[in-house]
């Protein structure tokens, strides 16, 4: 089986400026968790952006799900990020108008495997939709009556997670996810993201400057200490 | 799926978005009602008369023929002498005629000689016949038949007197004091200049002029009523005929004939190419109101891009979002669209609904006071065009937030900070 993530002597650089980003070796296979840690400017941005196929312009390999991304158009990068990667972000990631099932439904309306995938768990979308964010311990009550901009902030992260998570995206990728939360919601935050991910097939990568995440994953990686390629 | 993300967006702006839908609503029932009225008060104007072949007068133009028979606007410069009016009615080819004899008027309002004839056999609008509210047809010398306006606006009713005055003018010196008229009937309103004459016999208006001369009436041969009963009272000419024939394909033949008269110099007109013809004349300033209502939508659909434009600035955070999800540019354009094709549609929708509701409300007073005759219902093809350019320029309007949606999201990478 093909890794999630490959990549082979990345490297990225604006054009006239230094590499802001060089990687040699990074391989993930199915559910094996990473945690990249790296002090602002280390190129953590830049990282996503590329994995996800929003930043064009690279050198070096990177394959996504088997697929490599240099030789796909921007319509397959938004295929492709649309079937296969679970997108959760520091905070404001949520559709303000929408309620808390509509929102966390979004990827499944966009990619047809995740739909698929959610139906096959959950019975149906929405059924996934509402098991996820009761197993994100939210209560049902607010489900269909909120909107997400009426949660807290740690309620509308783990509504993110839930939507990251939905239709068992190959790879979920975490920015910051508990910089706006407090230690005590962060790590409840943490403890419910993993006991889900259990459940699914999906690999987790996630990007902090926050240490004390890293005791909960079995692979670290540090960004900024550069070489040149 | 973006169907619902639109709705829902839209709703999240409630305020702003009843604003912009109101202004639309509006401009559109603005629009369509200022072509419902230039629609129909053409088809009014054209619907004065029908069911009459020709309008025979003495020579003259025949939009001028038209103004002084149908519309009492202005006066003929020289009548039909009776047995020319005798001799047409005994034509095998014509049905019927209605005499017509102008001159007279009663406070402001115009005096119309006439037979019972015009009540049996004039029609207008879709072969309506006029119809009476009160009272009935002429029943004596002296009856007098009401249109519709003058009962409600002089307050007269069936039994009372009237004096009508030697001439056309608003305050008459020469009245016919001696021979006063009294109401036999009042006609329903009807939407055509009838709604502001007064109908008398001819027969009656011979009488009120016995012992005239030139205009004046001649000191010392005062009639009496009773006197006037005594009297042979055929008239000697009328200003104007309306005829009905027994067969249309007679038409043209019995125009050129008349036309073409040598021993009296006559004009017969079709009544529908003359008042084509008048109807030119008129349109011009019912354009410039289709041209202003055009104006009043323009800037509806400037205040709904303005609305749009406006939310852009709150949507980036939006944008990124559908984008990190994998939605592509050009859907996110669509949506944009979307919302744009929602708003118009939605004011045409309220707009036309308004327009009924204004129209349902207003019919019966506009007939009443304008004779404007209005009426409800489904949409005209122009109308239909109307909103399909409605719809179009409010799309067209769409397409700037939509490319604005199309480069953000195109621009975006992915949100790290608010």
């Amino acid at each position: 089986m093909s890794p999630v993530l490959r990549l082979e002597s990345l490297c990225f650089a604006w054009p006239g400026s230094e590499p802001v980003l060089q990687l040699d070796r990074l391989e993930l296979k199915a559910g094996e968790h990473l945690f990249i840690q790296g002090p602002s400017g280390s190129g953590k941005t830049t990282l996503l952006n590329l994995i996800t196929g929003l930043q064009p312009g690279y050198n070096g390999t990177l394959d996504v799900a088997g697929q490599a991304l240099a030789g796909l158009s921007s319509r397959a990068l938004d295929r492709l990020r649309a079937d296969h990667i679970g997108l959760l972000f520091q905070q404001f990631n949520l559709l303000p108008y929408l309620n808390l099932i509509d929102n966390v439904c979004l990827p499944c309306k966009l990619s047809r495997e995740r739909r698929d995938a959610a139906t096959r768990s959950g019975g149906s979308v929405e059924q996934e939709a509402e098991r996820l964010l009761t197993r994100l311990q939210l209560d049902p009550a607010l489900f269909r009556q909120r909107r997400v901009a009426e949660l807290s902030i740690g309620q509308q992260q783990r509504v993110a997670a839930a939507r990251a998570l939905i239709g068992g995206p190959t790879l979920i990728i975490a920015d910051e996810p508990t910089s706006a939360l407090d230690a005590v919601t962060r790590d409840h935050f943490m403890r419910l993201l993993f006991e889900e991910l259990e459940q699914s097939d999906s690999t987790l990568l996630m990007v902090s400057h926050d240490p004390s995440l890293a005791p909960h994953f079995p692979r670290q990686l540090h960004l900024g200490d550069t070489v040149s390629c | 799926m973006l169907i619902r993300l639109a709705w829902n967006s839209l709703l999240s702006r409630r305020a702003t978005v009843l604003l912009t839908l109101f202004t639309i609503a509006l401009s559109t029932a603005l629009l369509l009602g200022v072509q419902q009225i230039r629609e129909q008060s053409r088809q009014n104007f054209m619907a004065t008369v029908a069911g009459t072949d020709l309008i025979v007068g003495a020579r003259s133009g025949p939009v001028q023929l038209l103004l002084y028979s149908l519309f009492h606007i202005g006066s003929a410069t020289s009548n039909i002498r009776w047995n020319s009016h005798e001799a047409l009615a005994a034509d095998p080819r014509v049905d019927w005629t209605i005499p017509l004899s102008l001159g007279d008027s009663h406070r402001g309002y115009r005096v119309v000689g006439t037979h019972n004839s015009l009540f049996r056999h004039y029609r207008y609008a879709d072969q309506r016949m006029l119809t009476f509210a009160k009272g009935g047809e002429f029943n004596d010398l002296f009856s007098v038949v009401l249109g519709a306006e003058v009962a409600r606006k002089l307050g007269y009713h069936i039994g009372d007197p009237i004096v009508i005055a030697h001439g056309s003018g608003n305050t008459s010196f020469m009245q016919h004091k001696q021979m006063p008229f009294s109401v036999s009937g009042i006609l329903e309103p009807t939407g055509t200049p009838l709604d502001r004459a007064l109908l008398v016999s001819l027969e009656g208006l011979e009488a009120v002029h016995l012992g005239w001369r030139a205009g004046v009436p001649l000191p010392g041969l005062e009639v009496t009523p009773e006197q006037a009963r005594q009297r042979n009272l055929t008239p000697r000419e009328v200003t104007a005929v309306l005829v009905g024939l027994k067969s249309r394909l007679q038409t043209f033949h019995l125009q050129r004939e008349l036309n073409s008269r040598r021993d009296e110099p006559l004009t017969a007109v079709l009544p529908g190419v003359a008042l084509q013809e008048l109807w030119q004349l008129v349109g011009v300033a019912e354009n410039a109101l289709l041209a202003v209502s055009g104006a009043a939508l323009l800037i509806g659909l400037a205040g709904m891009l303005a609305v749009l434009l406006a939310g852009m600035q709150q949507r980036h955070h939006e944008i990124a979002v559908l984008r990190a999800l994998g939605c592509a540019p050009f859907r996110i354009a669509l949506l944009l669209l979307l919302e744009s094709l929602l708003l118009t549609l939605g004011g045409i929708l309220i707009g036309t609904l308004l327009l009924q509701a204004g129209l349902a409300l207003l019919q019966t007073p506009l007939l009443e006071r304008f004779g404007l005759l209005l009426s409800l219902g489904t949409l005209s093809p122009v109308q239909w065009q109307l909103c399909a350019l409605i719809l179009l320029l409010g799309l067209l309007s769409g397409l700037l937030p939509a490319l604005m949606a199309w480069r953000m999201a195109s621009a975006r990478r992915l949100i790290r900070r608010n």
